[in-house]
């Protein structure tokens, strides 16, 4: 029994490299010589490269390092130009989005918000070029865009975060800033602000698609590897043609849960749990502060939360200028 | 009628840990086995224990039904059924049924003659769930530390256990296994949609092999980790992120007692800032 639980590549095969399919026209060419790591080989395939660049591939890459640098040297300016101070300091270094006062204003100085507008604008453009890149990558190979699709999902809630949702109310400051420790202040600023994002009925959603992504893919990736000596990875085959390990597979979870999903349709459970992760969450943050600005109120209204009794006595809105 | 075309070739006998064939057999598409015995008994009591919970609380608000653990000044004794001893009892058969279902698994695994992956990689989910219902409230010295069943209720025990170290996203280990959790579905969107995107090629073209998975993802991003390898790295991110949430509460309060903000001290009180 201990002999097959297959954790690691015992024995590693290496024939020559492989240099793909064709690529179909274009004066693109796979870039590198391939080579062979034998640390990757213990878990995965050993052999590294070759690399498609491509036009796509050339300016995401490019857009997206011009957005780092900003970032990253505003954050360098922000202690003055000292380096040791830059690496002392760097989780707590952000490039902040304007305040609120200037409102969607294209573009405020740079100094105050507007290398964060700029930043923004070339990451985005980077992250969508990597998309058409995606698209274009499996097209030209005859596969179907699905990994383009999914990465979609997670531009959408990029956009909800930093665009769709500041463009609603009014201001760019309503965005998060780029920042390793800032990006979390402003994530608990932004729940507390709103009543505890716990009650946004799609945070709730987006959280248990996160949680059940996770435990879809311990469940699948672990049934795969118990019924891997039965040759169970090589998925695409076992769909089209059934084996005795998608055979086991699928038995394992009707006589444990009484219900089993088939080698593609698990692959398409796992695809929409994790799609809906991002997709849910945007929805909830667009909602926020637009639609609903106090979540915890919110649940009361509609029975979700209970209703405490106020044992303090009435408090005065500082809003409203007190009592 | 339960069975699957091809199952009854399967259904044979032995495998079983206890019971010998005693237990052996299905009920519709269910194993049974000595363990289906023990998990029908401890979630039948479990699930009536909090019902009638319920039915002693305020409510039957499915949102706000609340069966809490017993307050701090219990400690780590046993507390009146009304005042957490339910609490008490339903984690024990909690415990019991979550172990049962374990070896369940374990004793399918042996019948159908493959890996025990799966009973493991949900002990990892038992551990988590073990370490914030017993093993932090033993460390902190009563039971009153573990979270209450309810919907939301136990987020309440989340967000107020987390706002006690007055910004968790700090805590090293939370920001792990965070980091894990995402990873993990983020990989998960990946090969979903490679396998997906091989059997369902764009129209007119045959279904793509493992040949065209390897050369899309190193044309992607360089690098292809393979059939096999994906399911080592899925079923490894997605473990450590189940303990390393455990981790992250376990070393709150037992560990830790400050704001988790002011445990990066560490990294900013180090000798080597001086040269400047």
């Amino acid at each position: 029994m201990a002999e097959y639980q297959n954790i690691f590549t015992r024995v590693q095969i290496r024939g020559p490299a492989h240099h793909g399919v064709p690529v179909p026209g274009g004066p693109w060419v796979r870039e590198g010589k391939p080579f062979f790591a034998y640390l990757l080989g213990q878990i995965g395939n050993a052999q590294v490269g070759p690399f498609y660049l491509g036009s796509l591939g050339l300016a995401s890459l490019l857009t997206g390092f011009i957005a780092f640098e900003i970032i990253g040297l505003n954050m360098w300016a922000s202690v003055g130009w000292n380096p040791i101070l830059f690496v002392r300091d760097l989780p707590w270094l952000a490039l902040e989005p304007p305040s609120p006062a200037y409102g969607l204003r294209v573009i405020p100085p740079l100094a105050q918000g507007g290398w964060w507008l700029i930043a923004g604008f070339f990451l985005t453009t980077s992250l969508i070029l990597w998309f058409l890149r995606v698209y274009r990558r499996a097209t030209q190979l005859g596969l179907g865009t699905h990994t383009a699709w999914a990465f979609a999902s997670a531009i959408w809630l990029y956009l909800c975060l930093g665009f769709f949702r500041p463009i609603l109310m009014g201001a760019w400051g309503e965005a998060p800033p780029f920042g390793i420790f800032p990006h979390l202040d402003w994530t608990v600023a932004f729940s507390l602000r709103c009543g505890n994002l716990y009650y946004d009925p799609f945070h709730m959603l987006s959280i248990v698609f996160l949680y059940g992504s996770v435990l879809l893919f311990a469940m699948h990736a672990a049934t795969i590897l118990a019924v891997s000596r039965f040759g169970g990875d090589k998925e695409v085959e076992q769909t089209v043609d059934r084996g005795t390990a998608s055979e086991r597979a699928a038995l394992f979870w009707r006589w444990t849960m009484g219900f089993n999903a088939t080698m593609e349709s698990i692959h398409r459970w796992a695809w929409w749990f994790a799609v809906l992760t991002p997709l849910t969450g945007g929805i909830g943050i667009l909602l926020t502060g637009t639609v609903v600005d106090d979540w915890f109120l919110w649940a009361v209204k509609h029975g979700v939360a209970p209703h405490y009794p106020a044992i303090y006595g009435a408090i005065a809105d500082p809003a409203k200028g007190g009592k | 009628m339960a069975m699957l075309s091809f199952e009854k070739k399967y259904r044979v006998p032995g495998g079983t840990l206890l019971g010998g064939d005693l237990f052996d057999f299905w009920v519709g598409p269910f194993y049974v086995g000595f363990f289906g015995v023990t998990t029908i008994f401890f979630t039948i009591l479990g699930t009536a224990l909090i019902i009638w919970g319920a039915a002693i609380g305020p409510t039957w608000n499915i949102w706000q039904i609340d069966i809490a653990p017993p307050d701090i000044s219990y400690g780590l004794g046993f507390a009146p059924l009304a005042k957490g001893g339910l609490w008490q009892i339903i984690t024990i058969c909690a415990v019991g049924a979550f172990g049962s279902w374990a070896l369940r698994e374990v004793e399918i695994s042996r019948k159908l003659g493959i890996g025990l992956h799966v009973p493991f990689a949900y002990a990892v989910a038992i551990f988590a769930y073990v370490t914030l219902e017993v093993i932090r409230p033993l460390l902190m010295g009563a039971w009153g530390n573990g979270f209450p069943y309810g919907i939301m209720a136990h987020l309440d025990w989340v967000s107020n256990t987390g706002y006690n170290y007055l910004n968790f996203e700090y805590n090293p280990a939370h920001m792990i296994a965070v980091t894990l959790f995402f990873t993990t579905t983020f990989a998960l969107a990946l090969h979903a949609s490679l396998v997906l995107s091989a059997i369902n090629p764009v129209a007119g073209e045959e279904v793509k092999s493992a040949e065209h998975e390897d050369t899309f993802f190193r044309d992607f991003i360089g690098y292809s980790i393979g059939t096999l390898g994906i399911h080592r790295l899925g079923l490894f991110l997605a473990l450590g992120a189940g303990f390393f949430s455990a981790m992250c509460i376990l070393i709150s309060g037992p560990f830790w007692t400050a704001g988790w903000p002011s445990w990066w001290s560490w990294w900013l009180n180090m000798p080597i800032w001086s040269m400047h």
